[in-house]
């Protein structure tokens, strides 16, 4: 990307929150029903029933507005939005407007390219969700599936200051994990659960005007994102270097071109009318109720991540990929637990076994970790019989193997099983050593005279004999001994 | 007897039931009969409902006896019936049949009343003439040339020509008391909320209240009782208790001494017609002769009632009514080219003229550039004369005017004169805005022609409303006349 | 304030309703008509007065989250204009 050119981005997420049921009915938010098992009356937008609100979303709303640092709103008012839409039943949305529920927080993002920034939410307000419109399958018409209609959102927008794509995806990285830590929404992107809108336009650098934005909508990957706004920022440079001007519209990516393109639905002016939905009171949230929630609110991400560095001594990276997600970091506090306690020897031992060989095999078999098949106490089992030399480190990547394979429940029933106990009797190791030497005259003999690089064939071999149950420090002490006398 | 059980009241019918003077199969049958006899010339039934009538008036013997188990009665057909078509008037929902029930007709039919069929009405209730309807126009009994009022004009009629003892209604600007007003009868308008709103098919949210019809205003509090309570599915519903309306009426019209009446001097300004005025002046008097004591009290923002009605009531119906598109349920044009000529084609062809016409009040005044100047304007307006009827309720107990301004007019009269038809409300409209409580009494004629005499109370005063119309009603017999064809 | 037909359309467009020729300037008179009454509120003096939403100053009543409602589909599509699969079905929309 040319120099010459600043990029700004403005995201709009729509955040499902993860109730039982709807935001104004009873019927279930699960995934993947059969179509339209799911709309009731009130969902369907039939004649005469009327929308009743959820208590769950409120207080889940409010949490969300806590924890990014914004305004609850004491009194916040639901409105109407309409626009005609075969998905939409009612002819109109219920969404807030001028009163939203959440207003004015912010998020901390960092990237390699322009370190740490605080991005400000302008707001967050609840709405429904619409239903599914399927397009295949039906002979040249469309099919309306109903049971998304009406699923509780929180659609969170941001200040337009995001200044990159890789930014834009920190940002979209940020708060999926933020609200899968505060439990309000299962962060399933797949299924819809985290959705992201992307505001693009660009300007030559030193204008102080907005440029023409553009409209991404429904990406639904971080990976996504940023190619999409990556190739956004890209045609709309060359665009005007062309000589051309951007037009205000909604664009969607193709994943598999990479590339964006303006929708074909004829665009209406919008005007959608808002005005308060009579059906519906003013939603009041006392202060005690903010306190108590306040008072419940789990560690957030970056308090967490802090602590990690602080208490337990961890690098910052380390520290970065187990609070990525809340079920990670969790897991690697439950590890410590069954350990008997965090040290900083202890927890840098938990996190690399954590940020690698555990997440390897999440990766390999496509598990989240709350599904893990190797239990925090399982791996904080193996964890003690390393720190106390009972296994050494290759043995114990076995043993994690055996674990995750279902072999034993428990990590010493595998090192007793497979015998994999270190030798930590010096004259067991005594015996290897000078079986080595005695069979190798040849490099004790270039040893001595000089060439001490052989020492590690040595040590080797005495491994080798050993079956890798001997300790390679003890080894090397022993053999150094008995080669220099 | 038998021959008289359209004009007793309903306190008699269930003395009777429970007597075994007669059958709840054949207290239903005489109705039925009068409805053959006589529905033809007026039109205030869309869906009669014979057959399902029958087979609740033979279950009923076996249920618990209270005040409506086994009393027929007619369902305004704006209330969503499960199984039986709801049409509201409209092209629109001529084929729809809800599969699930109103709240309050529910109600209704867990108390053991027998649906006799669904009232013909304006389209969507808009209208005050039920000449909107695409059923065709129902008849005033009294005189079958003139209109018997809207929205509620088939359950007005219906009640008037003895074709039911009692029917539902529904009020966004005056749909149950004026229609009662030109039909001679009873009808109340309780608070908004008191009522659930739940498969009452919307025009106007923060407007629309149901209500109910009789010719006594006992009948009415019968029928109250059974209708009112909270509703978790309504959100606009009060958790209140609901009093034994009727038990709570007075014996003797002993209770209007020192009963304070306000009359708004604006409600009998220019307009009111002389004959009008007349009988509701004679009304008054009959209250102070009881020792009522009668204050005249200003309104002074009445003036503004209808403009800001025909702001907001049009704006929520335009929403309200977004929802009818042709897709899951509803009219569905032929062979649409596309999607947006099946949203086109399909309203124009469900919706008569007057709802397209405040479908298009309301988008324009909701739409972008004219929101603050209209519809803000209008929920301003709207706070300040609702705030004159709590400053007139801290002096007076209860506000007594006409219901309208002159008796029922001419079918056709005034249909091409929207403007003209709509100012017609302007006695009723405020307490909706306000969400009062109001009901419409027979208050004498005017050149052979009902006259309604409308009290309001404050919010939640239902009892003290029927109280007062009942003691009236015990002072007078105006709502025991009939329309000589229909006696 | 006088609409005049392009008014009309434009209204009917965001209304969806389709109107034909002869009607346009039918319903730019009454419409007319009636923001002219309507007008009358403009000599009301509201500065400082609270907008009134609803008739009652309440606020919401909320639920409590729990699934209470059962699978009515096929009640829901006996009265469906048309319908395939459990889906209701619109003519083609395109993204």
């Amino acid at each position: 990307m040319s120099t010459a050119w600043e990029t700004v981005i403005g995201l709009e997420v729509h955040i499902q929150l993860n109730t039982q049921s709807k935001i104004f009915s009873g019927s279930s938010t699960a995934y993947g029903a059969a179509a339209n098992s799911q709309a009731s009356a009130v969902d369907l937008g039939m004649p005469g029933v009327l929308p009743v609100i959820n208590a769950e979303v409120i207080r889940k709303a409010a949490l969300f507005g806590l924890a990014i640092d914004a305004a609850v709103a004491p009194q916040s008012i639901f409105a109407r939005k309409h626009y005609f839409y075969p998905d939409l039943p009612k002819g109109y949305q219920i969404s807030q407007y001028e009163l939203p529920i959440v207003s004015g927080g912010h998020l901390d993002v960092e990237t390699a390219a322009l370190g740490k920034r605080r991005i400000g939410i302008t707001r967050a307000h609840l709405e429904e969700d619409a239903g599914k419109s399927l397009h295949e399958d039906y002979a040249g018409q469309t099919g309306i599936d109903l049971n998304r209609a009406g699923t509780p959102l929180i659609e969170c927008v941001s200040e337009p200051e995001i200044a990159s794509a890789a930014e834009a995806a920190a940002y979209a990285r940020k708060l999926h994990a933020l609200v899968c830590y505060l439990g309000i929404c299962d962060g399933n992107m797949q299924e819809g659960s985290f959705r992201v809108d992307a505001n693009v336009s660009v300007r030559r650098r030193g204008e102080t005007t907005f440029g023409t934005r553009t409209e991404t909508k429904n990406l639904n990957s971080f990976r996504f994102l940023e190619k999409a706004i990556e190739y956004e920022i890209e045609r709309q440079i060359d665009v005007i270097e062309g000589g051309g001007q951007i037009v205000q519209e909604t664009r969607l990516y193709d994943p598999d071109t990479g590339e964006t393109r303006a929708m074909r639905s004829k665009e209406e002016a919008h005007d959608y009318r808002y005005f308060p939905d009579p059906d519906l009171l003013p939603v009041v949230i006392e202060p005690a109720f903010l306190d108590e929630l306040k008072s419940g609110l789990p560690e957030l991400p970056d308090a967490r991540r802090a602590r990690f560095e602080q208490t337990l001594a961890l690098d910052a990276d380390s520290a970065a990929l187990l609070t990525s997600t809340r079920a990670t970091a969790d897991y690697f506090e439950a590890v410590l637990a069954s350990a008997g306690g965090a040290t900083p020897e202890r927890a840098r031992l938990a996190a690399n076994w954590i940020n690698g060989e555990l997440a390897a095999a999440l990766n390999r078999d496509d598990l989240a970790i709350q599904a893990s098949r190797v239990a925090p106490a399982q791996l904080a089992g193996l964890l003690l019989r390393i720190e106390d030399n009972t296994v050494s480190g290759n043995a114990a990547k076995s043993v994690f193997e055996g674990l995750w394979q279902g072999e034993a429940d428990a990590a010493d029933a595998i090192i007793e099983a497979r015998g994999l106990k270190q030798i930590t009797d010096s004259s067991a190791i005594e015996q290897f050593v000078d079986e080595v030497i005695e069979s190798n005259p040849e490099q004790v003999e270039q040893y001595r005279s000089g060439k001490t690089k052989v020492l590690g064939f040595l040590v080797g071999q005495v491994m080798k004999a050993s079956k890798g149950k001997a300790k390679p420090q003890d080894v090397s002490r022993l053999m150094q001994e008995k080669l220099d006398t | 007897m038998t021959d008289a059980l359209h004009r007793v009241s309903v306190s008699t019918l269930r003395a009777g039931l429970t007597a075994g003077d007669f059958s709840p199969a054949e207290l239903t049958a005489h109705f039925l009969d009068r409805i053959e006899r006589f529905d033809s010339g007026l039109n205030t039934l869309v869906t009669r409902c014979d057959e399902g009538a029958r087979r609740q008036a033979d279950a009923v013997a076996s249920q618990k006896a209270e005040a409506l188990s086994g009393i027929p009665l007619i369902q305004k057909d704006i209330f969503c019936t499960e199984g039986v078509r709801t049409t509201c008037g409209s092209r629109m929902l001529d084929q729809f049949i809800p599969p699930y029930q109103a709240t309050s007709a529910a109600r209704l039919a867990e108390a053991g009343s027998v649906l006799l069929g669904k009232a013909n009405m304006d389209e969507f209730a808009m209208g005050s003439s039920n000449e909107t309807s695409y059923y065709g126009p129902v008849r005033n009994p009294w005189d079958t040339d003139r209109v018997p009022g809207g929205s509620s004009g088939g359950s007005a009629a219906a009640v008037a020509a003895g074709l039911a003892p009692l029917a539902t209604g529904t009020d966004t600007g005056g749909s149950i008391r004026q229609p009662a007003a030109l039909c001679g009868i009873t009808g109340l308008k309780p608070t908004y909320g008191r009522v659930s709103r739940y498969g009452m098919i919307a025009f106007a949210s923060s407007l629309d209240q149901a209500g109910c019809f009789a010719r006594r205003a006992e009948d009415c509090a019968h029928m109250l009782g059974r209708m009112a309570g909270f509703d978790p599915r309504d959100s606009t519903s009060v958790d209140a208790p609901v009093p034994d309306y009727h038990g709570g009426l007075p014996a003797d019209p002993g209770m209007l001494k020192g009963l304070k009446v306000g009359l708004p001097k604006e409600y009998f300004a220019d307009g009111l017609v002389p004959g009008t005025r007349g009988c509701v002046q004679a009304a008054i008097d009959e209250l102070a002769g009881q020792g009522a004591e009668i204050v005249e009290v200003t309104l002074p923002n009445t003036g503004l009632a209808v403009p800001t009605y025909y702001v907001l009531a049009p704006a929520e119906a335009s929403s309200n009514l977004a929802r009818f598109d042709g897709v899951r349920y509803g009219h569905r044009c032929e062979q649409p080219r596309d999607l947006e000529d099946l949203y086109l084609r399909s309203r124009a062809e469900g919706f008569g003229r007057e709802v397209q016409r405040r479908i298009m009040i309301g988008a324009y005044v909701l739409s972008a550039g004219y929101y603050d100047a209209y519809y803000l304007k209008a929920q301003k307006t709207r706070r300040l004369i609702a705030d004159d009827f709590a400053r007139v309720f801290e002096q007076v107990n209860i506000i007594a005017s006409p219901t309208t301004q002159s008796t029922a007019f001419r079918l056709g009269e005034k249909l091409d004169d929207p403007v003209t038809m709509y100012l017609n409300d302007i006695y009723t409209i405020p307490a909706n805005l306000a969400g009062l409580p109001g009901i419409s009494v027979p208050a004498g004629f005017d050149q052979g022609l009902p006259v309604g005499l409308q009290l309001l109370a404050p919010w939640f005063a239902e009892q003290q409303l029927l109280n007062v119309a009942h003691a009236y009603q015990l002072l007078t017999d105006w709502h025991l006349q009939w329309p000589e064809a229909y006696a | 304030m006088s609409l005049s037909e392009s008014d009309v359309a434009k209204v009917a467009q965001l209304a969806k309703l389709k109107l034909n020729e002869s009607q346009v300037p039918e319903y730019a008179a009454e419409l007319s008509g009636i923001l002219e009454m309507v007008e009358t509120l403009d000599s009301a003096e509201t500065d400082g007065v609270t907008p009134m939403a609803h008739p009652l100053d309440l606020s919401a009543r909320l639920r409590a989250d729990s699934v209470t409602e059962t699978d009515h589909r096929d009640a829901f599509q006996a009265i469906a204009p048309k319908v395939e699969d459990g889906v209701y079905l619109v003519p083609r929309v395109i993204e």
